[in-house]
């Protein structure tokens, strides 16, 4: 057991290695952009005098290690630095946005992932079935349509009859139930976009395991063909499908940007698109420090879950 | 009881898809099985043995069908029932066990979960009773600790253990019929005969009809009562054993019974300095030694075979003088000289000397490579042989090993049959003009005919070349048909070494006794005897 926690412990330390070099490069790829904070935060008519005091007071006159030091220990703690595009505190900025970016994250997790699972045994079940091919096709075409047309023909199948709002404007005092109400469709066409993938891996985890001897020898012993995929197939595929699961989630919390804008939902893939055309470079680096870790955070669950899921590495001869 | 057979099966037809056509696989066999009585199926690999074994429980793998023929099993039309009525039946009265049990276990669930999944699943009894039978049978089946044995997973458990499991698994609802499609093959011999004593035990206990399908005519001349030969998808012959093998009538069968015919002349004593030398060579994967202070010589022209049971470091030891596993201690000296210890650090004349032939030329033949380039690329390398020089080269050595050149030079390995694959392996060895060669387990995948043709070839291409060869086998009677010297592994360490007629003939080291004494012997009552002397030993 033991050893498990060790492989654990280094999966975490190579997690933590992962994001500080991202954060390197974050760091360093904005500051090679030509400006800095105190340019874009007084604008162009501001004289050299009153620049000159600003950076001395922001610290920008530091050495390179020095600023992104005081940035990673800021972030650390919360606290990314101040907007140069209004002016207010990034964390306020953020906070708010990254509760709705994971909420509808969350919630088109909740459709797509047990949907994309009992569709994805069934076909591995009925392979070459009817059902099969339908699946398949369906799930295939919703994802090769672009993020943005799924919406508007959702929007113009159910918003239209007015079965649900085709605008997702979030207030404080949005109740949980108006909130679950206003951003099904958006989470509806998140749902539509992730499935695919996750179906067909597993469907092809399955299917990859039904021609193992151990599959025959269920199949030998009378079980019904429902029992062989749950009971003897699925516990062995666990590994890459929760990898593809994984990948999926992260994709939800960063990769949503078209759907935000279409629904004119206040997440954070609208605010970092909005912040590149402004130039509002500490709330980029804050944001894009934020989906690194929701990628390295999701892969790295993926990874311990893959390995408990594995009986050789949890139970030692 | 009625005195209707249990099983009978009629005119079987069995097809295979191969593309777009469906290819017979069984042609028409006849079977019928009394209750209670063992039946062996012998034939070599694709005649059919386990395919027409699946049949009686009315099964096919994918890409198979029945096309024809009836199987009757107690009264019942197996073919014309239905999937429920034929599901019903597998696992409660005709049971399966498989040939590799490691694979056959699935590796996520315990093995008393794997038992009790079959009585709980056909109603037959609840999951604690099935438990407490699990335990009882275990026992039975001479598994040790058989009370928290059920409480591993399969990775957890020997390889003639899980099979032993796997065989009380399939008596868990007392089946009428038991197929066993190859049982003992993935296993020592001395392993071998435990699984194969527990197995014929608890048959005769439950009085458990059974069929037991092998290419192993000294294991099927214990275990059945009736033998039946199948050859192609073709009945051969069938008889009681014991008639069976004093008379065979058909000359197929005669010819499977006089396989073991290779005879190797008696070679000259080695002398002089050895062309290949280990001299205390400790070497293992991370901390755990593998090999222990393991000496031994190999001289020019001389066949030297290492035999022991799997994990007894035969192929580690190759791995230690090809250079691939650098060893902690000892060195691997050649003509006296001693040689780098890792591979990288040999030069190419070095590496030219000593060639490998592996066990599965299936997947140690690159199969995008036609055979131009297989055998080419070492004389390539090696020799700096170019254009027709080279192709000549690759003609010859394909004369060598007996394959037409102009047939074959353009063919890709998988248009070539195993044993063919397995002499372009040689070739390939050959290419480089070694003086040594290590054939690591070369005839343990092929039929017998066909080993036999791959040995003759061997001994051939040595008087031909003065080569050397390190043979790794676990095949006792081909080390009886090819060696000059013995070496004998156990644990990782040399038990006994000297020539062939030394070590194979008494007094013995108690572990070569016990690795010789259990290969088994055509004789029918070989099992029977042989366990009566250990038991009569083990009393004192």
């Amino acid at each position: 057991m033991s050893e498990l926690w060790m492989m654990i412990g280094k999966r975490l330390l190579y997690g933590l290695l992962t994001l500080f070099i991202v954060s390197v490069i974050i760091f360093g790829a904005s500051e090679m952009l030509p400006g800095d904070q105190a340019q874009a935060l007084l604008g162009q008519s501001a004289t050299p005098e009153t620049l000159a005091a600003l950076r001395e007071q922001l610290g920008l006159n530091d050495p390179a290690p020095v600023r992104y030091w005081n940035w990673l220990a800021g972030a650390m703690s919360g606290d990314f630095g101040i907007s140069t595009s209004n002016q207010r505190p990034i964390a306020d900025l953020i906070s708010g946005r990254l509760y709705n970016t994971m909420f509808l994250a969350l919630y088109a997790a909740t459709l797509a992932v047990p949907l994309s699972l009992v569709l994805g045994l069934l076909a591995a079940l009925w392979r070459n079935s009817i059902f099969d091919r339908v699946a398949n096709a369906s799930a295939l075409t919703s994802i090769s349509f672009p993020e943005f047309f799924v919406a508007y023909i959702l929007i113009v199948w159910l918003a239209q009859g007015g079965h649900f709002t085709s605008l997702a404007r979030i207030r404080e005092n949005t109740t949980f139930v108006q909130r679950l109400d206003m951003t099904f469709l958006p989470a509806l066409t998140l749902t539509l976009v992730v499935t695919a993938h996750m179906m067909r891996m597993t469907r092809a985890a399955i299917i990859n395991l039904m021609a193992s001897p151990y599959i025959e020898m269920a199949r030998l012993k009378g079980l019904s063909p429902l029992r062989v995929v749950l009971r003897h197939a699925l516990p062995n595929a666990l590994a890459p499908i929760i990898t593809v699961v994984a990948l999926n989630l992260a994709y939800l919390i960063t990769g949503v940007v078209a759907v935000e804008v279409v629904f004119t939902y206040p997440g954070l893939g609208q605010l970092m698109v909005n912040s590149v055309a402004d130039r509002d470079m500490p709330v980029v680096q804050a944001i894009s420090l934020i989906f690194a870790s929701a990628y390295v955070l999701l892969n790295l669950l993926a990874d311990v879950l893959s390995t408990l899921s594995n009986p050789r590495l949890r139970h030692r001869r | 009881m009625t005195d209707a057979p249990l099983l009978e099966m009629t005119d079987i037809h069995i097809e295979g898809r191969t593309g777009d056509d469906w290819v017979p696989i069984i042609k028409g066999v006849d079977l019928t099985l009394q209750r209670g009585e063992v039946l062996g199926l012998i034939g070599e690999s694709g005649a059919g043995k386990s395919t027409l074994g699946l049949a009686a429980m009315g099964f096919t793998r994918d890409g198979c069908r029945i096309s024809g023929g009836k199987v009757m099993f107690d009264g019942i039309d197996l073919l014309a029932s239905s999937v429920g009525t034929r599901r019903d039946l597998r696992g409660s009265r005709i049971a399966y066990v498989a040939q590799s049990a490691a694979a056959s276990f699935n590796p996520a669930h315990r093995l008393i979960d794997q038992y009790t999944e079959t009585p709980v699943v056909h109603g037959v009894m609840p999951r604690a009773e099935a438990e407490a039978d699990a335990v009882e049978l275990y026992r039975r089946m001479q598994l040790p600790n058989p009370e928290e044995i059920g409480f591993r997973y399969p990775h957890q458990v020997s390889g003639g253990q899980l099979q032993r499991a796997m065989t009380a698994m399939a008596m868990a609802c007392r089946p009428d019929l038991i197929i066993f499609d190859e049982p003992t093959t993935a296993l020592d011999v001395t392993t071998q005969i435990e699984v194969l004593s527990a197995i014929r035990d608890i048959v005769a206990q439950f009085d458990t009809a059974a069929i037991y399908i092998t290419h192993d005519l000294a294991v099927v001349a214990q275990m059945a009562d009736r033998i039946k030969v199948l050859l192609r998808g073709d009945e051969v012959e069938e008889a009681p054993t014991r008639e069976m093998l004093a008379a065979p009538k058909e000359d197929y069968t005669k010819t499977l019974w006089a396989v073991r015919s290779h005879q190797r002349a008696v070679q000259p004593a080695a002398r002089g300095v050895p062309l290949v030398e280990l001299r205390g060579i400790t070497a293992g994967y991370g901390r755990v030694p593998v090999l222990k202070d393991v000496s031994f010589e190999i001289h020019k022209r001389r066949t030297v075979a290492v035999v022991g049971e799997s994990g007894s470091g035969k192929s580690t030891a190759a791995r230690v003088l090809t250079g691939l596993l650098v060893p902690s201690a000892g060195e691997v000296l050649f003509e006296g000289e001693p040689l780098p210890p890792d591979f990288r650090k040999r030069s190419r004349e070095q590496l030219r000397q000593a060639q490998m032939i592996y066990q599965s030329a299936d997947t140690s033949l690159n199969p995008k490579l036609r055979l131009r380039a297989l055998i080419g690329r070492p004389a390539q390398m090696y020799l700096g042989l170019q254009g027709a020089a080279l192709d000549e080269r690759v003609r010859h050595l394909l004369n060598l090993i007996e394959l037409e050149p102009d047939e074959y030079i353009d063919r890709l390995p998988s248009e070539l049959s195993g044993g063919q694959k397995q002499r372009v392996g040689i070739a390939r060895a050959l290419a480089a003009e070694p003086k040594f060669i290590i054939c690591d387990e070369v005839t343990s995948a092929l039929d017998q005919i066909v080993a036999e043709g791959i040995l003759n070839l061997l001994d051939r291409l040595q008087a031909e070349f003065d080569l050397a060869y390190m043979f790794i086998t676990h095949d006792i009677a081909t080390v009886r048909a090819i060696a000059d010297d013995v070496v004998v592994m156990q644990s990782g360490k040399v038990v006994e070494q000297g020539e062939k007629a030394d070590v194979l003939s008494p007094p013995h080291d108690p572990y070569t006794e016990l690795l010789l004494s259990s290969v088994p012997e055509m004789d029918p009552d070989w099992l029977t005897r042989l366990l009566k002397e250990r038991a009569d030993i083990a009393d004192g």
